[in-house]
């Protein structure tokens, strides 16, 4: 195993140890820190498809994790009161039931990823950030404006949603949920860098004209890779809304999009477990940081320069040196 | 005589004051390399932009195999059998070599289908694409990162990729540009017998090499062919002596 490969390793190892641990000792609260984690991995995982693989600064990926949110919020909800969502033509019902919300989080995800993909694609750079950033805002501003599913103060839900066979509510259980998901997306992350189609996408980020001239299109491929990577975003929305129990505008915010963005950063870009580096630091520091001052923004702004100008590869790249080229 | 594979007509580009391509006629017949010499900022590139797609003309047409592409784009160009190879180097530096070499076989076969299954464990992909580096010279450099090829080596990869394609001609932007003697040596034989798979319409500097291999050369300037023909019938002509060749003969 190359060294990047043992680092993945124990860092995933890691963070299904923490848990397990904090499980033994009878500390939920742990756990929950750890389930976060877990989350924020998963959204960083479908960012860093487009953002790593195909070279796409989204700065909108709030949409689709708040689509996510608000999917499992609205499906949910109904449930609870037992009020269908929709009577005629034909009846659509809630749903309690986690992988039916997951499908349906990851569709509807999908669905916005095309659209805001097709017509953001179309620009690149600084005008790319900006649109992507527009439509993040644009959820914002609706999501809040929409009183039928709570407007500003967002929507609760009583009960975790349910997996059959499990009990969500225990929160090494959901944990597990969400551990085995992330390990899913990573999987499919790994085939995918090396797979025909991220051979080619990689490529349409280094010399976009080769791939023009070879017969390829470099915007499909762009555009295919914005959708999976919305659609795994929106998952984690999702689960995200699950844990909390709760889904409110601020799953829509421009800050959501730059977390998620800031843990790539910060765990390696383009690199398959930097949002899992990324997003276990994120949380360690908001949790201690945030206990210490309210202005720990502060501090991971600076780590954030110290990286973006010291360690390009961030926290895996300084670890395992420069990415491996496949034989 | 058989229609040419690859023809412009009247082909004629502006940049404000400036007329880069000023109604060119040019054709392309199977077997041959035709080559287009012309001192910097003739308006070799934006000819060889046209007409690979990526730079449309204000007048003029062009037809490949027999069809008006001028309105087509670049990829479906490309994916009708034209290949390019780019005066500057445009290649995936961060992937290997042999990355580099299957994006051309992955062109060959019309889309970069598949998500799960490894590109490189794709026996009919890696074959064509191994096959493409073994004959430029690259087959044990295949698994190098490509930002570590020599300048040389890099200009072998573009004509590695363009191999892979399978194409129907072959449209190269001085591809011995920097390569120094020995590589422009072994390029020009290779050239040479490159014409009998694929036409080869071959913009260069290198003199020697283009003497060595052009059926027929043209001779642009100011945007204007100013002759076409045989390589003794160029060397003859006054008007190309004095506008171009003056300086080097
Ligand atoms: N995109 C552009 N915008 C404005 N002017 C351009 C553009 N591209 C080329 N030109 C001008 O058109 C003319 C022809 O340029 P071109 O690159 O085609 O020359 P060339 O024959 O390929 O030169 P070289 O031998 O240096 O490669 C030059 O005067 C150049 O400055
Ligand atoms: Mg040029």
């Amino acid at each position: 195993m190359s060294r990047e490969g043992l680092i993945n390793a124990a860092l995933l190892a890691g963070l299904v140890a923490i848990p397990l641990w904090a499980w033994a000792g009878d500390e939920p609260f742990t756990i929950t820190l750890a389930t976060r984690v877990a989350i924020l991995a998963l959204a960083g995982v479908g960012l860093n498809i487009a953002l790593g693989l195909g070279g796409l600064v989204s700065l909108g990926h709030a949409a689709f994790f708040g689509i996510g949110g608000y999917a499992m919020g609205i499906l949910a909800s109904h449930a609870q009161a037992y009020d269908p969502i929709m009577e005629s033509p034909i009846l659509i019902e809630g749903t309690k039931l986690m992988p039916v919300i997951w499908i349906i989080a990851i569709v509807a995800a999908a669905l916005a990823a095309v659209v805001i993909g097709a017509l953001s694609l179309r620009t690149s750079g600084v005008y790319f950030i900006m649109i992507t950033l527009a439509f993040g805002q644009m959820f914002y501003f609706f999501s809040i404006s929409w009183p039928a599913y709570g407007g500003e103060d967002g929507l609760s839900i009583y009960l975790r949603n349910d997996f059959p066979g499990l009990n969500t509510l225990d929160p090494i259980q959901f944990f597990a949920i969400c551990m085995v998901l992330l390990l899913l997306a990573l999987w499919f992350n790994a085939r995918l860098a090396q797979s025909p189609f991220g051979l080619a996408l990689g490529a349409a980020r280094q010399a976009p004209r080769r791939v023009e001239t070879v017969g390829l299109s470099p915007f499909r491929l762009r555009l295919v890779a914005f959708v999976i990577s919305g659609a795994i975003t929106g998952l984690a929305g999702a689960l995200f809304a699950d844990l909390n129990r709760f889904v409110s505008p601020a799953m829509f915010s421009w800050q959501t999009s730059g977390e998620i963005i800031v843990l790539i950063i910060l765990g390696g870009v383009g690199r398959l477990c930097g949002p899992v580096a990324g997003a276990a630091l994120f949380i360690t520091l908001e949790h201690f940081l945030g206990e210490l001052s309210e202005f720990w923004h502060i501090y991971l702004g600076l780590l954030l320069l110290a990286v973006v100008l010291f360690a390009r590869g961030g926290i895996i790249g300084l670890l395992a040196g420069r990415a491996a080229t496949h034989d | 005589m058989t229609d040419p594979v690859l023809a412009t007509y009247g082909l004629t580009k502006r940049f404000g004051a400036v007329t880069a391509c000023d109604g060119v006629n040019l054709d392309l017949r199977a077997g041959e390399i035709h080559a287009v010499i012309g001192p910097n900022g003739a308006g070799k590139t934006t000819l060889i932009q046209q007409i690979c797609g990526t730079l449309s003309p204000d007048a003029g047409r062009i037809e490949f195999l027999g069809h008006d592409v001028t309105a087509t784009g670049a990829q479906a160009r490309a994916r009708a059998g034209l290949a390019r190879t780019f005066q500057i180097s445009a290649l995936a530096m961060d992937d290997t070599v042999l990355q580099n070499a299957t994006l051309g076989a992955l062109g060959a076969r019309g889309g970069a289908f598949g998500m799960l299954r490894k590109a490189l464990d794709d026996n009919n992909l890696r074959s064509v694409a191994m096959a493409a580096l073994d004959r430029v010279g690259l087959a044990d450099l295949a698994t190098m990162r490509t930002a570590e090829l020599s300048h040389g080596q890099r200009r072998q990869l573009e004509v590695a990729v363009a191999l892979a394609l399978a194409p129907r001609a072959f449209v190269m932007d001085e591809p011995m540009a920097g390569m120094g003697a020995e590589g422009s040596h072994r390029m020009t034989a290779f050239l040479d017998g490159l014409r009998a798979e694929a036409p080869i319409l071959l913009v260069e500097h290198d003199m020697d090499a283009v003497f060595a291999l052009a059926d027929r050369l043209s001779v642009l300037v100011y945007g204007k062919i100013i002759a076409t023909g045989t390589r003794d019938e160029i060397r003859a002509d006054r008007a190309v002596r004095k506008a171009y060749l003056g300086e080097d003969a």
